[in-house]
């Protein structure tokens, strides 16, 4: 079964995060007066696992051992199973 | 017997550091970051640059690379090894040191020349100065903020190696700019050492690290 996955990574909450303080700075001056502004990275791909539970679990390692730092980062994990039947006829 | 230099695509100080051990009196080595067997080396520098371009984190990608077994193999024989800048976050994207290098509290590039504080001189890097001993010597980076979850116990353990002094230029838990293991013969600092090595560069203070790694092996 093939995957198309969605790893996103933010960091976690009480971190500073100075990119996003300097966004929503850069925001108040455009007028914009928004709160609570976060950055996160998403990174895409596809992955062949047995089962979607085997999928999560080949991902979550791969966000413990390279994608994220445990210290410093949370993460979502999405898995979402492609149907290559979908579009074909019956 | 040499010290040996990594090289990854992106290392950017690694001729410094060869230079500087060799003003030190020691004889280095360069190592591509697909050498498993350190075993011929009896220290390991780990220099600063942009490995892998800092993608995904800074040393995100060199830290899961065939070279750092071997020099984890390295740390359990006790020889010692100094991570500087993109060296130091690599050490802390293995674990190998407490806490991180993140991104600084203003979110630029900061190059210049900094006074730190030698807060212990139980390593091999830092035995020739005096404890609490002022030392001139330039910083270079984006990410490197200091963060611990464990600051209580690397106060226990003399975990702490070099503060800055005077400023905190990049926003640093307790200005925390160097850090060791438990052993001390693991070390990771931001400021860059093999920039400060003769008095015509501003300063030599930057040469003790490597005299006194050479001593210690």
């Amino acid at each position: 079964m093939m995957f198309d996955t969605t790893v996103k990574v933010s960091l976690k909450p009480g971190m500073l995060n100075p990119e996003a303080t300097t966004i929503q700075r850069s925001l108040a001056l455009l007028g914009y007066e928004v709160k609570g502004t976060k950055t996160s990275n998403t990174i895409s791909f596809v992955i062949e696992a047995e089962s979607e539970d085997d999928a999560r679990a080949k991902v979550d390692d791969m966000c413990q051992k390279l994608l994220c730092n445990p210290i410093i980062h949370n993460y979502t994990i999405s898995l979402i199973k492609m149907d290559f039947t979908c579009g074909s006829c019956e | 017997m040499a010290i040996g230099i990594i090289r990854f695509p992106g290392s950017n100080c690694d001729r410094d550091v060869y230079k500087a051990i060799e003003l030190a009196g020691g004889e280095a080595e360069y190592i591509w970051w697909n050498n498993e067997d350190l075993t011929d080396y009896d220290g390991i520098v780990i220099p600063g640059g942009f490995s892998y371009g800092d993608y995904l984190r800074a040393g995100a990608i060199a830290s899961n690379t065939p070279v750092i077994n071997g020099v984890k193999a390295l740390v359990k024989e006790e020889k010692p090894v100094l991570g500087i800048c993109n060296g130091a976050q690599i050490l802390g994207e293995i674990g190998l040191m407490p806490g991180l290098f993140i991104t600084n509290e203003v979110p630029k590039f900061n190059c210049e020349w900094v006074e730190l504080k030698v807060a212990t001189n139980r390593t091999p890097f830092t035995k020739n100065f005096e404890k609490n001993q002022k030392i001139k010597i330039p910083i270079a980076h984006a990410e490197g903020r200091f963060y611990t979850k464990d600051i209580d116990l690397m106060k226990d353990q003399d975990q702490i190696v070099l503060q800055f002094e005077g400023k905190n230029p990049n926003g640093s838990m307790e200005a925390i700019t160097g850090v060791c293991d438990e052993s001390g013969l693991v070390m990771a600092m931001m400021p860059h050492p093999e920039r400060a090595t003769t008095s015509l560069l501003g300063s030599k203070d930057g040469l003790e690290f490597f005299k006194g790694m050479l001593d210690s092996i």
